[in-house]
């Protein structure tokens, strides 16, 4: 997982950043197994890998960057992102490991009642305590389909389309002259 | 045995490495994305950890609402960036100086 997430950071074409990306989902979705949060883990595998990293690899291969431009200035800051990284690294270690206040080795998770369901309990939660949560999650969502269509929805000058209105409210005297005309004489 | 310290060490490694990646690539708009992805991850794992070593379920509703917030805000961004691309034949960040005043 570390490897796949410093694949996404280092590597040179954005389609392979992207696998890596989905790499690195697929192993969180394991981590998240062993944590005992099925419904987490199938949802990040089902939306995330399903619908996210495929939307990031459709505008990747669609924007089709210049790479090798992108990539000049790596160098430059590379020094100081991994340098800022490592002492994070240090930091958050310390934080964990050595100044916490449980004991520094707390053993594996405790046991789960027998006949738990993760699903169920997540459930039983959702609908109850964090209905309006919920209900907000929906209206945000419902705002990035709309934001993500207004956005992106462009009118093309020259394009030739029905009007409907125009086409419904028609009338048979508009279409169809009728000429009144003599008989033609037999030669 | 693995633990809760365990956990949040995989996650804080992962958020490490998202923000140097952050700081390096910041000439490429889509793996900015990506890097915040990654950090949204390793939170996501920090959630979920903690909630199983408290027995509480209320961490994993958290981990739901972020990932549709996550969801969301990645469909917007990329879309803020197709149309940027649109106008501009290009997405490089240090271009972006329209609104410098």
């Amino acid at each position: 997982m570390f490897g796949a997430a410093l694949g996404v950071v280092f590597s040179r074409n954005p389609v392979h950043a992207v696998m890596f990306l989905v790499f690195t989902f697929f192993n969180a979705a394991i981590l998240w197994l062993l944590a005992e949060a099925e419904f987490l883990a199938i949802v990040l595998v089902l939306v995330y890998v399903g619908a996210v990293m495929v939307l990031f690899l459709f505008v990747v291969m669609m924007l089709e960057v210049n790479i090798e431009a992108a990539k000049r200035g790596l160098t430059r800051y590379a020094p100081l992102g991994i340098g800022l990284a490592l002492i994070m690294a240090i930091e958050l270690i310390n934080v964990i490991w050595l100044r916490g206040e449980m004991p520094a080795d707390v053993g594996g998770f405790a046991d789960l009642p027998a006949g738990y369901n993760n699903t169920k309990a997540l459930g039983s939660v959702l609908y109850t305590e964090h209905v309006y949560a919920f209900e907000i999650a929906a209206v945000i969502l419902l705002l990035a389909i709309i934001a993500a269509i207004t956005l992106t929805m462009r009118k093309r000058p020259g394009l030739k389309v029905q009007n409907i209105s125009k086409q419904v409210a028609v009338r048979a005297k508009d279409r169809l002259r009728v000429v009144k005309m003599d008989a033609e004489k037999k030669q | 045995m693995i633990g809760l310290q365990h956990y949040l060490t995989i996650s804080a490694m992962l958020f490490v490495v998202s923000i140097a990646g952050i700081i390096i690539n910041r000439k490429n708009l889509i793996l900015l994305l990506m890097c915040i992805e990654l950090m949204l991850l390793a939170v996501n794992t920090n959630f979920i950890a903690f909630s199983r070593f408290l027995g509480d379920d209320t961490g994993q509703v958290f981990v739901f609402f972020i990932l549709t917030v996550a969801a969301a805000e990645a469909a917007i961004g990329l879309a803020i960036l197709v149309v940027l691309f649109r106008n501009r034949r290009s997405i490089a960040v240090q271009e972006l100086n329209t609104l410098k005043g």
